[in-house]
């Protein structure tokens, strides 16, 4: 059997590191998460020289602090699964930065292999750098590479190979830096405490161990408390003083004194011959004049709404043939098996409940994928950071961050787009708290499946105004959305806005490659686990919708009325009178379709609130279509027809029902009004919920629900009382 | 010492070095992770569109920083401190 290697890739945001990990697997990868949090997990399964390699991609870090959620992942994924190397992709162009992430992996000792990438712009840019004399002050292993061309791959792979052979048996060696007069002397006291009481020495190194007690860290003072009280409260005694002693006499902290020395320490390196400028170091380069245009104070926002317009007007406009091909194939399947099977409760399960439910989640994938393709091309080329930077101002003030606009845009911002995408798309927040608020706010928008509600119930109360409706509708979505995303992050996600302090990578040509690898996984993970989830709602909301049925004997007298009348129809010899009769066959069954609806558990549920929906104007009928709804927003249409008991409606067009809406006298102005702020705010889709669940936690999609709906509510009551009012 | 201002107070262009940042906590951490520490050179590249927030250039990259965060970090526009 060949030997097994484990290996960590490592590095900053915007190192290259996952091209390099793209390059170095290919294909073969698999993504999932971390338990329990949403920080993806990408590994990936080569074989080099007879030997195994696993390679883990960690989130990309500037530092190994426990603030983050990627930065703690990147921190106990070393430390608790010891892998045998850690491959650090540095951005060689900005080499002093993201060499602070390498000392710190030196620092806790376990074995480094620098991967200098980019170096095709390091030449370009006239900057040398002398790998040798990198590799033997550090004393580690330095390779250079060009991630995007794959060159440099089989060097890192030897480099790992042959330093896993070199530290077979041997101990971590960590790399020890002075912190100067102030901290020196008390972190040689502090280690020796740590060693002579042998305190958290299985987990870190123990001048480490020091070292984060001085940085104050939570992680490893909250593991101290649970493994030794008494050496715990010692430690934090001791850095308690230091702190106090840095405050007074230098007006700092220890964890800034020894983020100084540390960056001491690299540049003291770096000017040891390392780094030669043969070039014109102030020469402007390719970025910084791109972003001349990109970031003006007036072509920059213009070029953004164009780029907001352009990804919308791509998923949707190249999404709807795919979509439409999904949609046409389950339809025709649905009919197939409607002529297959005998029509019964099994029929309707399969038909209905499982290839409805299935076709439902697969409509979604070309939506998703495009979208995707569009994202990783924003993010990847950095004009992703620049739209945060320039929206920023305005987003925050409404507790959100600068990217929090791209989950809303694909969200609905612009009619017509959808939510499930739209929360998927919000991955790119770093910011946990804006995240959630973004994830919460994003279904109030005008999602495709509530603008033939909105055209239908407009076009019908309010004619010929029907545009006028869905512009204000759309309004008043952004307007819902945003407030009450202010009103979240004051109450229940209270706190601080997440510090903005963002990098704006070089601009970059995304590779093809990259773009597809993410764009399918991304794809093929919302098929896989939503698909089943999804799945299992769909059949239970047909179930409430079919379940109970009609009791036998009623059934029997449908069955009887519509027989008899057939026979009437083969008795028939005049054209006219067989059609006449035809019309009364399909009038019954739509009338037992209506019954069967209100006898289902649905129906039920619909009629027994009625006294309390009746506020807000509506009766059994809508409130069963919009339970329906909660399936997904385009079955309150087709679910109100049959509640009307009439023949199958087309959710597009909807003529029919427009016509017998407009005659009812329980309908006008202020009814329509009504219904449509409600299905405009209330509960997400399911296909919604669960990618809500997905991206942040099940309590937080089940709040989503009840929240939204008792918003929605309480403003269809207003709107409905007012309206009457007049 | 009228050479230090604070970094909110610096032009587009103005260069100078971090003379002091007084944040602790998440905030500080996370400004010296991206190289922000005294005696560093930075070089202020453009506001946002609304002014807020700001972009500067500290050793080789362009991070960019709110103006209530650029107000914890002092800098001197004079001579390099020695």
């Amino acid at each position: 059997m060949s030997e097994k290697i484990t290996i960590a890739l490592a590095g900053n945001p915007n190192s290259g590191k996952t091209t390099l990990f793209n390059a170095l697997t290919g294909s073969r990868q698999q993504v999932g998460n971390y338990p329990g949090i949403t920080v993806e997990k990408r590994e990936g399964f080569i074989s080099h020289e007879n030997k195994s390699i696993h390679v883990v991609d960690l989130p990309g870090t500037y530092s190994l602090t426990a603030y983050s959620q990627e930065e703690l992942v990147a921190r106990n994924f070393l430390v608790m699964e010891n892998p045998h190397v850690v491959v650090d992709v540095l951005d060689a162009t900005n080499l002093e930065r993201n060499l602070y992430l390498a000392v710190q992996f030196m620092e806790l000792g376990i074995p480094v292999v620098l991967v200098l990438n980019m170096m095709d712009e390091v030449h370009k840019r006239g900057i040398t750098i002398n790998t040798a004399i990198l590799s033997s002050l550090l004393q580690t292993p330095v390779v250079e590479s060009v991630a995007r061309s794959g060159k440099g791959k089989a060097e890192v792979l030897n480099t790992v190979v042959a330093n896993v052979a070199d530290h077979k048996q041997q101990e971590w060696n960590p790399l020890n830096i002075s912190y100067g007069p102030d901290l020196d002397p008390k972190l040689e006291e502090m280690t020796t405490l740590i060693e002579q009481e042998d305190f958290l020495t299985r987990y870190y190194p123990s001048r480490w161990t020091a070292l984060k007690y001085l940085e104050e860290d939570d992680e490893v003072r909250q593991l101290g408390q649970k493994d030794n009280k008494r050496v715990a409260a010692k430690l934090e005694n001791i850095q308690a003083k230091v702190s106090k002693h840095c405050q007074v006499t230098l007006d700092t902290h220890p964890e800034a004194i020894i983020a100084d020395y540390r960056y001491g320490y690299i540049t003291s390196i770096l000017k040891q011959g390392v780094i030669t400028h043969t070039g014109d170091i102030n020469r402007v380069n390719l970025s910084d004049k791109i972003d001349k245009v990109l970031t003006h104070k007036l072509l920059g926002p213009l070029l953004m709404c164009g780029v907001l317009y352009g990804m919308f007007f791509l998923t949707f406009g190249l999404g709807e043939a795919p979509l439409n091909w999904v949609q046409s194939f389950f339809a025709w399947l649905g009919t197939t098996f409607r002529v297959l099977l005998p029509e019964g409760i099994f029929q309707s399960l399969i038909v209905s409940g499982i290839i409805d439910g299935i076709g439902g989640v697969l409509s979604f994938v070309p939506l998703i994928i495009i979208m995707f393709f569009g994202l990783s091309f924003l993010e990847d080329s950095g004009y992703m950071a620049r739209m945060a930077y320039m929206l920023d101002r305005v987003l925050r003030t409404f507790g959100l961050h600068g990217c929090s606009v791209m989950p809303f845009i694909i969200s609905g911002g612009i009619p017509g787009g959808c939510a499930v995408p739209g929360l998927m798309a919000a991955r790119t927040l770093r910011s946990p708290k804006e995240k959630l608020a973004t994830l919460l706010t994003a279904p109030f928008l005008t999602c495709g499946a509530k603008v033939p509600v909105f055209l239908l119930i407009g076009g019908t109360f309010f004619p010929n105004h029907a545009a006028s409706v869905l512009f204000w509708l759309t309004l008043s979505g952004w307007v819902a959305a945003l407030l009450v995303a202010r009103l979240l992050r004051s109450t229940i996600i209270r706190g601080e806005p997440t510090p903005f302090v963002m990098e704006l990578p070089p601009y970059r040509l995304p590779t093809l490659k990259g773009l597809f690898i993410h764009t399918w996984e991304r794809g093929w993970q919302y098929i896989k686990k939503a698909g089943t989830v999804i799945l299992a709602i769909s059949i239970i909301i047909w179930a409430a919708m079919s379940f109970p049925r009609l009791p036998e004997n009623t059934q029997q007298d449908f069955q009887k009325r519509i027989h008899s009348i057939e026979q009437g129809i083969n008795n028939s010899q005049s054209q006219e009178k067989q059609n006449q009769l035809k019309n009364r066959v399909k009038e019954i069954k739509n009338l037992q379709a209506q019954r069967t609806l209100q006898n289902s558990l649905a129906g039920r549920l619909g009629t027994s609130i009625e006294s309390i929906t009746q506020w807000a104007g509506f009766d059994w009928r809508m409130n069963i279509s919009l339970i329906g709804g909660f399936a997904a927003k385009e079955v309150i249409i087709s679910t109100m027809g049959t509640a009307y008991s009439l023949s199958e409606t087309d959710p597009e067009s909807g003529q029919t029902l427009s016509q017998r809406l407009a005659n009812d006298t329980h309908w006008d102005k202020a009814t329509g009004l009504s219904l449509m702020v409600f299905v405009l705010l209330y509960a997400p889709c399911f296909v919604s919920i669960v990618t809500m669940a997905k991206e942040s936690s099940w309590k937080w999609a089940g709040f989503s629900m009840v929240f939204n709906t008792i918003l929605a509510f309480c403003l269809a009551v207003i709107i409905y009382q007012i309206g009457q009012a007049l | 010492m009228n050479n230090i201002i604070g970094l909110r107070q610096m032009n587009v262009n103005q260069s100078g070095y971090i003379h002091h940042l007084s944040s602790h906590g998440e905030l500080g951490r996370r400004l010296r992770d991206m190289g922000l520490t005294p005696g560093t050179e930075i070089t202020i590249k453009g506001r946002a569109p609304l002014k807020d927030p700001v972009a500067l250039r500290v050793r080789d990259c362009i991070l960019t920083l709110r103006n209530n965060e650029a107000d914890y970090i002092l800098v001197n526009i004079g001579e390099r401190d020695v």
